[in-house]
This record gives structure tokens, C-alpha cells and sequence, in this order.
């Protein structure tokens, strides 16, 4: 598989930092980040706790705002964005999949699906029926009346995965896709993002486990708020092989 | 998107069926109260309005002085010093409507088998107008039945109802002892008057035929009352100092003497009734209004719990492209739902309350559309008002932070 050569960037990070504010004064989490993610590319984020990781991910999501430097988000600044235009982007650019599905309880899977629409203006027909399109291109089109707590962790994966793409974004990031799942369900779910990403979606995701990595065509490694290591998957599958697949 | 963010509101609220039917309670109630209380006060109000305005609008009774015999006084009304004439006179004056002198007695009513006793006044044309009293069927009796005291009457309601059961009376002719009355007109209905009596049960027949015929009076021409009506409410003062003066003068009092009638408001004391019943029922609204602060803050409570609980669930909004203003209208909308719908709840119960409490026991309520209007308004406006600190505080939130919650 090669990785055809995109010129128009869809992520652009450059001199990013991130401090948070604690009583003894501002702590840096990120520091001097550049990264460049082009249209179409899978990436994998790696790195240990605290190594910034969640906190760049945020950032990517338009929920938080870097301390200094620029994040261009398809040729706009969201540093320069005010909060209607950040929410603008997360509800129509980006898909977000939380590390704890974050479904809304008391709601079928079919509303939950269809919420980010309801934030966009689209009518009540029209939003039920791309929700159970994508239920169903996810394999759930026959839970679209059930409430999340009735089904299993992977197959509310597969929920927050189709909410994250009802709007058809163009960036999905996913944070700890697999966290909490067995091997069988990650794969699952691992393949599902494959296809999308087959489909032309760029997506972007955070993990620690190394053969769920695998499963993207780039890997970024944190370490203390820094990249330290950014290359294609084949050149860094023999690494971790060499420093063992145990987890 | 408005509609959209409506259905976000209430499928929220059925998540939370119970709260919310209880955070309705308090509007409920709030509302009920109001609408109660001011149904009920302004019954109250509107049956003192009711008594007043069948007593007659604008009114003055001039009554003649006591008698004063060897320093035994007798009381107002029994010295013979009014006549018919100072009525006529009366009547010239500018401002005045309506002038009646008028005798009052009681006699029995004998018609076929059926006989009742009622009061008889004696009065002339006037009269009618003074009391702001029509006709129900008939005419009136006119000044020649006046000069030549006729026996005519008009009869009022219950009476005809006790002596001519389903007859129809005019026309007909009763007898008070041997003499017989031609019955001329029936008199509207009038209802009870401010200290109970019926005034229906009456027959009114003219002055000089109640004074020569019926019940005699020693001092030909003179009677205890004449009532006086007012053009207009605001002139009564001034129609009052010249009432005065005309009756000093006709009466050929000297500057010292003290008048030998006196003339007497009808109108001030009515209004003060009316007053109060009006700050009473002013503040029975203002009780109950308390109510309905207690249901708004009840609102903001809940919202605020709600707000705190739901802090993961605005933070997943907000992730997936809720903006500030959108997850403030849910909210809004939420305590706009629960007020609004909790006052139309409350509007039925108050307005219900007040229609049984009328069938059971009697009294008159006045459910106005400014009644309802303003309870309306207000509970709408308690929604927003205290629905808005919470909503803003869950729209401000920080999406992460938001997020983190468990």
C-alpha cells in the first residue's frame, strides 16, 4: 500500500504548545508540536499517559484552544476562531469518537445517531433516515429503537462510530477506539475504520496499544508533550516487534 | 431548529418524568391559587358592584329633620318639613337628573284567592329613573295619574310572581282592602338589596294616590324622603351644596338655624364597599403570588440539579457540534415547558376550583381574560426568569471539562 502524495493538507499544527494553569504556575503539556496530516492518510497516535497525547487529540477536536502556535484546520485557523465556529466544525467537519462511546442514555441509538444533525438544522424525517443508514452500514439497523445500555460495549462502538459519521465528516479522530474491548471486538472495529478510511476519510486515532496501531498507515509517538518518532507503519512494525507486543 | 431543539427539550423531561411532574407541581399550584383566589375577590367584588348599581348610580336622599318635642327628639324623616314641591324644585336644578319624593308604607295585596303582603312606596314618574329601574313589560303611570291619584301601580317581581303566580299582570287590577289597582307595568328585576331585603317584593303607586287614599298623612303634601340623582358622578358635590342651599332658602331658614333636613350620599358608601372588597381582593392576589415565586424558584432549584446531573450530557452536545446558544435555548425551553405547561394545568384546576366553590357554596366568581392573561404571562415569564441562570450556566460550560464529569 503506498500513500499517494495529497498536496492540500487537512491538519497543520505548527509550533504548538499547551500549558495548563496550576497553582504553582503554568504546567506545558505540549510542546513545540508540528505535525502535517494530508487528506486520506490514517494515523495512529501512540504514546504513555501523560505524554500529551489526549491533550493534542482536544486539540484536534476543537475542543480546546492551543496556548501558542497555529492549528489549521482545512485552510482555516481555529486559533481564530470564536466558540460558534469551533462548535460549527465539530458538528459539521470533524467526527468524534470518545473513549467512553459517550452515548446519550435515554436516548435510542437512532436519536444518539442522529443528534449531531439536530445541531445543523436538519429535519426530523430526513435525520431518521440517514441515522438508520448509517446504523445500518455499521451493522446495528436493527437496534435503531433500543436504548445503548441494552446492547454490548462493542456494538456501542459501532454507535458512536455511525453518530461520528452521520455528518459525513471528513475527519474522524477517535480517542482509545479499542480501550475497553476484547481482541475480537478491536478487530472489529479496527476494520471498520479501514473501510472508512478506504472511503477517503482521514481519520485519526489515539492508542496505546501497538497492534491496534498497526492497523493505521502512519504512526506518531508522544513523549513528554514532543513528537519523538513519526513514520509510515511498515518502518516501525519491526521496532515494537523488537520491544515486544505485550501490553 | 427551534422545533429541533424543542423535541431535545421535552424528550429530556420525559427522561425525568417524575421531577418533572413535581417541579410542575409548584407552578401548578402557584397558578391555581392565583386564579382562585382572584376569581373568588373579584366575585366578591362584582356582586358589591352588582348591589350598587341596583340601589341606583349618582344618589342623594334628602331626608326631613326630627321633631323636637319638650327635648325629646324623634329621629331624621319624621318632622313634616319636605314637600312634593321641594322635589319639583329639586328637579330644576342644573345637575340633578332626577328628583322623587317618595312614601313608604305596607299594605296587603288581595288578588283572586291569593293575597301578600308587601311594601308600597308611593313615588312619582321620577322615581324610576332616580332608581335606574325599567320596565319589564308595561308602561309607566304619568303625571296625571299623579295630579288625580289615580289608583295605578307597577309591580315589582315578586310580588306579581306571589299574586298572579303564571297570569301576566298588567292589566290586571288588584285589591288593597276594598279599593281596587289597576295593574300598569312590571317592574325589571332588581335582586337583593345591600342589607338583604328584596327589593322586588314591592308595589309602587303614585305619591298623591299613596298619600290621599292609602295611607293619609296629616300634613297633605309633605313626605320624609326625596331621592335625588346626579347628572354625572363627579358633580355630586356641587349638586349637593346646591340642594342644600335650595332647600334653606325654600324653607325660610335663618343663618344660625340648623337645617330641618339633612342630605345624605348614597354613592360614598357603596364606593368604600367596593373599595375594600377591591384591595381585598388585590390582596388575595398578592398572597397567592407568593405561590407562585415559591413554584418559579422550585424551577430554578431543579434546573440547577439538572444542569449539574446532565453536565456530561451538555458536554457530549457540545462535542458534537452543540453551540452555546443552542444548549441554552434546550434548557430554557425545558423550564418554559415545565412553567408553561404547568400554568395551563393550574389555569384548569383554579378556574375548576373556582366553579365548584361557586355550585357548593354560592358565592360569586369572576374569572376574567385578564385573570387568566397575566397568570399566563407570568408563569411564562417565571420560566424564563429562573430558567435562565441555569441554562446559561450549562451553556457556559467548558466542553472538556464537561466531558470529564462522571
Amino acid at each position: 500500500m503506498t500513500i499517494l502524495p495529497i498536496p492540500a493538507p487537512v491538519i497543520e499544527i505548527l509550533g504548538l504548545y499547551k500549558d495548563y494553569q496550576t497553582p504553582v504556575g503554568p504546567f506545558p503539556v505540549l510542546k513545540e508540536v508540528n505535525l502535517i496530516i494530508h487528506a486520506g492518510e490514517f494515523v495512529a497516535i501512540m504514546g504513555p499517559s501523560g505524554s500529551g497525547k489526549s491533550t493534542f487529540m482536544n486539540i484536534l477536536g476543537c475542543l480546546d484552544r492551543p496556548t501558542s502556535g497555529a492549528y489549521v484546520l482545512e485552510g482555516q485557523d481555529v486559533a481564530q476562531m470564536d466558540k460558534d465556529a469551533t462548535a460549527r466544525l465539530r458538528g459539521q467537519a470533524l467526527g468524534f469518537v470518545f473513549q467512553g462511546f459517550n452515548l446519550l442514555p435515554r436516548m435510542s441509538l437512532e436519536d444518539n445517531v442522529a443528534l449531531p444533525l439536530v445541531y445543523c438544522g436538519i429535519p426530523k424525517e430526513e435525520r431518521r433516515r440517514h441515522a438508520r443508514t448509517l446504523l445500518a452500514k455499521v451493522g446495528l439497523e436493527d437496534y435503531a429503537a433500543s436504548l445503548p445500555n441494552r446492547i454490548s460495549g462493542g456494538q456501542q462502538h459501532r454507535v458512536a462510530i455511525a453518530r461520528a459519521l452521520v455528518n459525513t465528516p471528513r475527519l474522524i479522530l477517535a480517542d482509545e477506539p479499542t480501550g475497553n474491548l476484547d481482541s475480537h471486538t478491536s478487530e472489529e472495529i479496527m476494520q471498520l475504520f479501514s473501510a472508512l478510511n478506504r472511503e477517503g476519510i482521514t481519520i485519526v486515532l489515539v492508542t496505546h496499544e501497538p497492534d491496534i496501531a498497526l492497523h493505521a498507515e502512519r504512526q506518531v509517538r508522544f513523549l513528554d508533550g514532543r513528537i519523538v518518532h513519526d513514520a509510515p507503519t511498515h518502518a516501525s512494525t519491526h521496532h515494537f516487534a523488537a520491544s515486544g507486543t505485550v501490553c | 431548529m427551534l422545533i429541533g431543539m424543542f423535541h431535545e427539550a421535552w424528550s429530556a423531561m420525559g427522561a425525568n418524568r417524575m421531577r418533572s411532574l413535581l417541579t410542575m407541581l409548584g407552578m401548578v399550584i402557584g397558578v391555581g391559587a392565583v386564579v382562585l383566589m382572584m376569581a373568588i375577590g373579584q366575585g366578591a367584588q362584582y356582586a358589591v358592584e352588582e348591589s350598587i348599581n341596583a340601589m341606583g348610580s349618582n344618589l342623594f336622599i334628602v331626608l326631613s329633620g326630627g321633631t323636637n318635642t319638650g327635648g325629646v327628639r324623634s329621629g331624621s324623616g319624621n318632622a313634616p318639613s319636605l314637600t312634593a314641591a321641594d322635589a319639583d324644585a329639586i328637579r330644576e336644578l342644573p345637575g340633578v337628573a332626577a328628583a322623587s319624593p317618595s312614601q313608604q308604607g305596607s299594605a296587603q295585596l288581595v288578588h283572586g284567592a291569593l293575597n301578600w303582603n308587601t311594601s308600597v312606596i308611593g313615588a312619582v314618574p321620577d322615581y324610576l329613573e332616580v332608581r335606574s329601574w325599567p320596565l319589564a313589560s308595561g308602561d309607566p303611570f304619568t303625571a296625571s295619574d299623579l295630579r288625580s291619584a289615580t289608583r295605578v301601580a307597577l309591580i315589582g317581581q315578586t310580588a306579581a310572581e306571589n299574586l298572579f303566580a303564571d297570569e301576566v299582570p298588567v292589566g290586571k287590577t288588584l285589591r288593597i282592602g276594598q279599593a281596587p289597582y289597576q295593574i300598569l307595568g312590571v317592574l325589571a328585576r332588581k335582586g337583593q338589596s345591600l342589607d338583604g331585603r328584596d327589593q322586588d317584593d314591592v308595589l309602587i303607586v303614585p305619591l298623591t294616590t299613596a298619600q290621599r287614599k292609602l295611607f293619609g298623612t296629616p300634613f297633605q303634601g309633605s313626605v320624609r324622603s326625596i331621592m335625588v340623582k346626579a347628572e354625572r358622578p363627579e358633580i355630586m358635590p356641587q349638586v349637593e351644596i346646591a340642594i342644600n342651599d335650595l332647600l334653606r332658602q325654600r324653607h325660610r331658614m335663618r343663618e344660625a338655624q340648623e337645617n330641618d333636613f339633612s342630605v345624605r350620599n348614597l354613592t360614598a358608601v357603596a364606593d368604600s364597599a367596593a373599595e375594600t372588597t377591591r384591595v381585598m381582593s388585590l390582596l388575595l392576589g398578592a398572597i397567592a403570588s407568593v405561590s407562585l415565586l415559591v413554584g418559579g424558584i422550585g424551577i430554578m432549584n431543579i434546573m440547577l440539579v439538572s444542569v449539574t446531573e446532565r453536565t456530561r450530557e451538555i458536554g457530549i452536545r457540545m462535542a458534537i457540534g452543540a453551540r452555546e446558544r443552542d444548549v441554552l435555548t434546550q434548557f430554557l425551553l425545558e423550564a418554559i415547558i415545565i412553567s408553561v405547561v404547568g400554568c395551563l394545568i393550574g389555569l384548569a384546576l383554579g378556574v375548576g376550583g373556582a366553579a365548584l366553590i361557586n355550585i357548593l357554596t354560592d358565592t360569586p366568581v369572576v374569572i376574567s381574560g385578564s385573570t387568566v392573561l397575566v397568570a399566563f404571562s407570568v408563569a411564562a415569564a417565571t420560566g424564563v426568569f429562573f430558567g435562565f441562570y441555569p441554562a446559561r450556566k450549562a451553556a457556559r460550560l467548558d466542553p472538556i471539562e464537561a466531558l470529564r464529569y462522571q
